[in-house]
């Protein structure tokens, strides 16, 4: 039970943010988060949410755009970054981004563009060389959802095909990066994580 | 190790958290410079018990020996036990609710609810185990310490429950400073963590006395009363805990 990729769309044009929330919800596989109109609740929003992707429309950015996106890029280091762009945007700005969306494109050169920005390795930053691996793995995160939905470690293994071993291997490793050690607890950072249906 | 000669003010300057063990002896402030047995006697709080609870909340690993609790008048244990449930149940935990539903009003209504929620469970959860307390065992210890004997065994209060509740406490605070959206009223969430950071460290010695004084207290009676020495080695009655709920 692979999650869905989740897409913050930072777009003012409501007809924009339909056409591709549209386009995705199509091709299946992607989340889309409710999106958000301008970037000034883009950094108190992104640890509670932590999309994998971040599609934003450049014009938004403020006074220096590559001080901002490097600034989010160090605080999520495993979210991806793509430009939206339909409009005139200053060269110095385009150059910021790895990857830019343009809306002319068509349907499916817009989703293989997403693609090879989701299947890019995490960039590693200097900066957090003291900071242990706290982003929960795959596994790991099958395992908190089972959890946070009440169910026991030897019915997870059941579900997940896995010993009952794992299973509390994996719980210890949650609780070791979450901090969070009551099933409560770990059913609200779930729940604050958009990781249950 | 505090005793009763020493000034009242010199235990609160050694531990500051003492001032809050005060309203539940009913124990006034203005005391001026007078000696621990000057003070509790003109409370009406039997010095040796007053000491004891003083002693176990500085001294992280004291632990009182049968022989010094048989000698210590316990009949404010009940009253000392329901005081401090009522502190935090009718002050801190609503105190610590007002501070939550502040903070959430400005967050988003979906984290903010999840959040909320998460506390009133959290509450429901802690008033129903102070309850069941106050129905089951500190009826019993009563009736004990009355000379009677009541019948059946009684359950030990569960050190499990009480290190349940404290790590629920810290996945709250965990929970607040670092994965709420930061930036809805900073001040009221700082307040808001060391109001729970306080309550937590106060929890933890609460559960110390239930551990190292009232267990050990309830097993020592039954042993004088029942006279069955298989009375006290049995550990609880899960049925009775089941129905204590």
């Amino acid at each position: 039970m692979k999650p869905l990729t989740s897409v913050l769309i930072v777009e003012p044009s409501e007809i924009i943010v339909e056409g591709l929330r549209a386009i995705l919800d199509d091709a299946g596989g992607y989340n889309i988060l409710s999106p958000l109109h301008d970037v000034s609740l883009l950094e108190e929003r992104l640890p509670v949410i932590r999309p994998d992707l971040l599609v934003v429309n450049p014009t938004l950015l403020g006074q220096n755009p590559r001080m901002q996106l490097a600034a989010i890029a160090a605080q999520h280091p495993k979210m991806k970054t793509a430009a939206l762009v339909y409009q005139y945007v200053e060269p110095e700005v385009i150059v910021c981004f790895k990857h830019v969306v343009d809306i002319r494109s068509t349907r499916s050169a817009l989703l293989s563009l997403l693609k090879t920005a989701l299947n890019e390795p995490a960039e590693i930053h200097r900066n957090n060389d003291t900071v242990e691996d706290y982003e929960l793995s795959d596994r790991e995160t099958d395992v908190l959802v089972l959890v946070a939905k009440g169910l026991s470690s030897k019915e997870i293994a059941d579900k997940l095909n896995i010993s009952v071993h794992t299973v509390n291997s994996h719980r210890k490793n949650i609780t070791h990066k979450t901090g969070i050690k009551s099933v409560a607890g770990l059913a609200v950072y779930a729940m604050i994580h958009n990781l249950m249906e | 190790m505090f005793s009763p000669r020493m000034k009242m003010a010199d235990i609160i300057s050694a531990n500051h958290n003492v001032i809050l063990l005060l309203p539940r002896f009913g124990i006034p402030l203005g005391f001026g410079d007078k000696a621990v047995y000057e003070v509790c006697a003109s409370a009406n709080v039997p010095v040796g018990f007053m000491l004891l609870v003083c002693n176990l909340y500085t001294f992280d690993d004291y632990m009182p020996s049968m022989e010094e609790l048989s000698t210590v008048d316990m009949t404010p244990l009940v009253p000392y036990l329901k005081a401090s449930h009522c502190y935090y149940t009718d002050e801190r935990l609503p105190h610590i609710q007002s501070h939550i539903a502040n903070i959430t009003e400005r967050m988003d209504s979906r984290t903010g609810s999840i959040f909320k929620q998460f506390y009133a469970d959290f509450r429901r959860e802690i008033t129903a185990h102070f309850q069941s307390e106050e129905q089951n065992e500190f009826p019993r210890l009563c009736a004990l310490q009355n000379g009677q004997r009541p019948k059946g065994l009684g359950k030990k209060v569960s050190s499990k429950s009480h290190s349940a509740l404290v790590d629920t406490l810290d996945d709250i605070t965990q929970i607040v400073y670092k994965y709420l959206p930061a930036n809805t009223m900073p001040e009221e969430t700082i307040e808001l963590l060391f109001d729970i950071l306080q309550l937590s460290s106060d929890i933890q010695k609460h559960a110390l006395i239930e551990e190292k004084i009232l267990d050990p207290y309830v097993s020592w009676l039954e042993n004088g009363l029942l006279k069955e020495p298989t009375a006290t080695s049995r550990p609880n009655n899960p049925k009775k805990e089941r129905t204590a709920k």
